[in-house]
């Protein structure tokens, strides 16, 4: 198995595994707010409940790159390139590499924005639009790297 | 597709006709009331936070009631009410009703009561359960628990710390004493690390026992009883038995009412409305004879309410012409379709009056773009086919949950239409059982896409995003042109406007011919020779206009210059804006291939029916959660893009809701006999 191949491996699962981590940890820090929150007002479940899986998406754009990833280098339909060059390799390694750091991070601080806005339902529900926009922001830059980790690797030839 | 004209109404009429006039304007619910203008000394204001106090707690108390006869109720426990839905009354029911007050307030009153007791029966159920087992360890005591002894011995109960055999507690207690010994110990029970005990002595060694029994951690009985430990507990029994009767006689007493549930809530409503009546009451100003009252009225409903008012009621009735510091609530009327953006438009902020009111142009591009970010044909129609069952099953919801209903049922139509464009039916669901299970193997996909795969080339798709987002924000761009022109603004509409039409339009059309532009999409513009020149035109048009006319308020020319170049430099805005549509890819591809994902994981089992069974649980519950994940997606960007990009174009929002006296109905909808 060469080098290529394996890196273009560590990359795929970079992807999810740094995408994932951030969106736990985000999802984690706005799970304990809405809690808090429904502790004292159980009526604003619905809303606090989906502010706190705003930070979630990071997590699935990193799957969404790892599979797009492992199906270009040929893992998922049986016959994986194995004998892939160490520069498409690496060039399929940094492809995965936006979605991984913006993801990890962007989840990271959504989380913290979420956890913001539910504090802000919690004393005026009735700004829940505004408060959703607040997370929606962070996540931008995560679409823009998942956007650019799905074009480079779709345009790598192997 | 507007902001409806408001009318601002003053009514005199006389106090003989304030209850009818209220209940009138209530059952109309037209008009925002306004007194707090009515200032003068001379008009008084009643006092009535008592009967108000009073209605609310009448509405709490029938309400709480009825939620009992439902909790108590042993059958019918099911409904699945997920929407609670207005019942329909009609206004002869509801003022039968309403005339029989006293009596269900009465009923309601009793069924708390009996709550109540209850209550306090349940209470004393566990009162007398914790005194029988607490009592356990005495049971072998067949005298008083307060017995102190006779004339020549005492008598002790009570309890050492640690499991002590009897000897050895006997040899503790009687230290230091003297044969005979005059004392007798008698262990009761041992358990729990505690030694319960009964110690009989002869009065002369009275003082060493005691001393002896200090000294070993000797504790009179924590609880209060007195008599025979296994009478006592027969006692608590017999009560646990009683109370228990009588909650069983309450609770009888409780359904009996049953019947009369629908009837406690509609009172609890007509309670609620009437103590909205009185909370206006006590705002309105009045003189011995007549009262006075001010407000915005829909002008639509203006001739009639003036015509009954005057005609019926003697009123007199004036439009009076609003004061400068007064803005009028808003209130929208729109298409049925653009309607179910409303609450959408209303989480940002109201328009005002005098501005444009988004709400027609937001509801198209918000259908489309939410298709767009969901993009799955099999989750569209789901979306869709439940939103269309619960209206058509609930017709009384609430107006705003009924609109966001709508809303959905509509985005999921787009949504159905943009999954065959891009041919995805639960992602590749269709090919996967296909081959799977059916042996197909042809090469084409089954279900092929209407326009094409986005997986297949993103940079084309891409592109066309971006294509919409320019159209999005020109669109919003012309509401704000539009409104300028309307308020003959023309010097602002050619230097915000038309130049930052031209300067974009000549930017795009210098950059589709170039090489740069030709490598990113993979197409070619071939534009005549005079194009270059006519797009350089444009941009440097539209340049210099922004330059000279952005700052057009400051007189200092240095200034107005540099505030022009910076306003210039907010093209890089406009970049990140249309950048930002970019999302409609990345989530539209985010739907399809996590949706193949779970076809895949699910197709590893095989053909076989086991592999079939496998198949069906993953399919199910994969893509359950992957139609709500992107489903928040598609709901949370369709806001943003709205939001941010869209309004940012033009729209600034700080308009009140119109908030007109109305009734307060929570459980039902009275339906008026028509009266001609």
């Amino acid at each position: 198995m060469s080098l290529g191949f394996a890196l273009a491996l560590i990359g795929a699962a970079l992807a999810t595994a740094l995408a994932g981590s951030g969106s736990a940890w985000g999802v984690g820090v706005a799970g304990q707010a809405a809690a808090g929150v429904v502790s004292e007002d159980p009526g604003q479940f619905a809303k606090v409940l989906i502010l706190q899986l705003l930070p979630g998406t990071q997590g699935i754009y990193g799957l969404l790159v790892t599979f797009i990833t492992l199906s270009k280098i040929g893992l998922l339909s049986g016959s994986p390139a194995t004998s892939m060059d160490l520069g498409t390799g690496l060039a399929v390694f940094a492809a995965c590499l936006p979605i991984a750091i913006v993801g990890l991070i962007s989840a990271y601080h959504q989380g913290r924005t979420s956890v913001a806005s539910i504090g802000l339902v919690a004393k005026n529900p009735d700004q829940f639009g505004k408060a959703m926009l607040f997370p929606a922001m962070v996540e931008t830059y995560a679409i823009l790297s998942l956007l650019v980790s799905i074009l480079a690797i779709s345009n790598i030839s192997l | 597709m507007a902001i409806v004209k408001m009318q601002k109404l003053s009514i005199c009429a006389t106090k003989k006709h304030r209850k009818a006039i209220l209940e009138f304007l209530q059952s109309m619910g037209a008009m925002e009331v306004h007194t707090e203008n009515l200032n003068d000394p001379e008009l008084k204001k009643m006092d009535t936070q008592a009967s108000r106090s009073t209605f609310l707690k009448n509405a709490d108390a029938l309400e709480q009631a009825a939620g009992l006869l439902k909790a108590y109720h042993p059958e019918k426990k099911s409904g699945l009410s997920l929407f609670s839905e207005k019942k329909e009354v009609e206004r002869k029911t509801f003022d039968t009703i309403a005339d029989d007050q006293q009596t269900y307030v009465g009923d309601a009153r009793a069924i708390l009561k009996a709550e109540k007791t209850i209550n306090e029966c349940k209470a004393a159920v566990s009162r007398d359960r914790n005194l029988i087992d607490s009592l356990q360890p005495w049971m072998r005591l067949d005298i008083p628990m307060s017995y102190r002894g006779t004339r020549d011995t005492a008598f002790y109960v009570g309890t050492i710390e640690g499991e002590i055999p009897e000897a050895e507690l006997l040899a503790a207690v009687t230290a230091g004493m003297q044969d005979p010994i005059p004392v007798s110990v008698d262990v009761l029970d041992t358990g729990h690390n505690v030694t319960y005990l009964s110690v009989l002595c002869h009065k002369k060694v009275q003082e060493q026992m005691e001393a002896n029994l200090r000294e070993a951690g000797f504790a009179r009985p924590s609880q209060p009883v007195k008599g025979i430990p296994s009478e006592e507990a027969e006692r608590a029994e017999k009560d646990i038995r009683a109370q228990e009767e009588n909650i069983a006689k309450q609770k009888e007493k409780i359904i009996r009412h049953y019947d009369k549930r629908g009837r406690l809530l509609v009172l609890s409503d007509y309670y609620r409305t009437r103590a909205e009546k009185y909370r206006l009451l006590g705002t309105i100003p009045q003189s011995e004879k007549v009262f006075f009252l001010e407000g915005w009225i829909p002008d639509a409903n203006v001739k009639e309410i003036t015509e009954i008012l005057t005609g019926k009621f003697h009123a007199v009735v004036e439009t009076e012409e609003k004061e400068p510091d007064e803005t009028e609530p808003t209130l929208l009327k729109n298409n049925h379709f653009s309607e179910s953006v409303e609450g959408v438009l209303a989480s940002y902020g109201l328009p005002q009056h005098g501005k444009v009111d988004p709400t027609f142009l937001m509801s198209i591009f918000y259908v489309f773009f939410f298709g767009m970010m969901l993009s799955d044909a099999a989750y569209g129609i789901i979306i869709s086919v439940i939103c269309g069952i619960v209206l058509k099953k609930h017709r009384h919801l609430e107006k705003g949950l009924q609109k966001t209903l709508r809303l959905f049922f509509y985005c999921g139509l787009s949504t159905a239409f943009w999954g065959f464009m891009y041919g995805s039916f639960f992602g590749d669901a269709i090919d996967v059982i296909a081959k799977t299970f059916f042996g197909y193997t042809g090469a084409t996909p089954i279900l092929k896409p209407l326009w094409f795969e986005p997986l297949g080339d993103p940079m084309r798709l891409l592109m066309y995003c971006m294509l919409f987002g320019l159209i999005h924000l020109f669109t919003g761009l012309g509401i704000k042109g539009w409104q300028m022109l309307r308020d003959h603004d023309i010097v602002g509409f050619v230097s915000d406007i038309l130049a930052w039409y031209m300067f974009l339009m000549g930017l795009i059309l210098l950059l589709l011919p170039t090489s740069l532009f030709e490598s990113i999409a993979g197409t070619e513009f071939n534009f005549p020779s005079w194009m270059h020149g006519f797009a350089l035109f444009l941009t440097f048009a539209g340049m210099a206009i922004i330059l000279v006319m952005s700052g057009r308020d400051h007189k200092n020319w240095a200034l107005r210059i540099i505030l022009g170049a910076y306003d210039i430099y907010g093209v890089t805005s406009w970049l990140s804006d249309v950048l930002s549509y970019s999302r409609l890819l990345a989530l539209g591809l985010a739907t399809g291939v996590i949706a193949s994902v779970v076809n895949m994981i699910g197709s590893m089992f095989g053909g076989g029916p086991v592999g079939a069974v496998l198949f069906i649980l993953i399919f199910v519950f994969g893509h359950t959660m992957n139609l709500l994940i992107n489903l928040l997606g598609a709901y949370v960007h369709s806001n943003r893009l709205e939001f941010v990009e869209f309004f940012g174009k033009f729209y600034d929002a700080g308009g009140q809701p119109f908030q007109p006296f109305t009734t307060k109905n929570k459980y039902i909808e009275i339906k008026e006999e028509k009266v001609s």
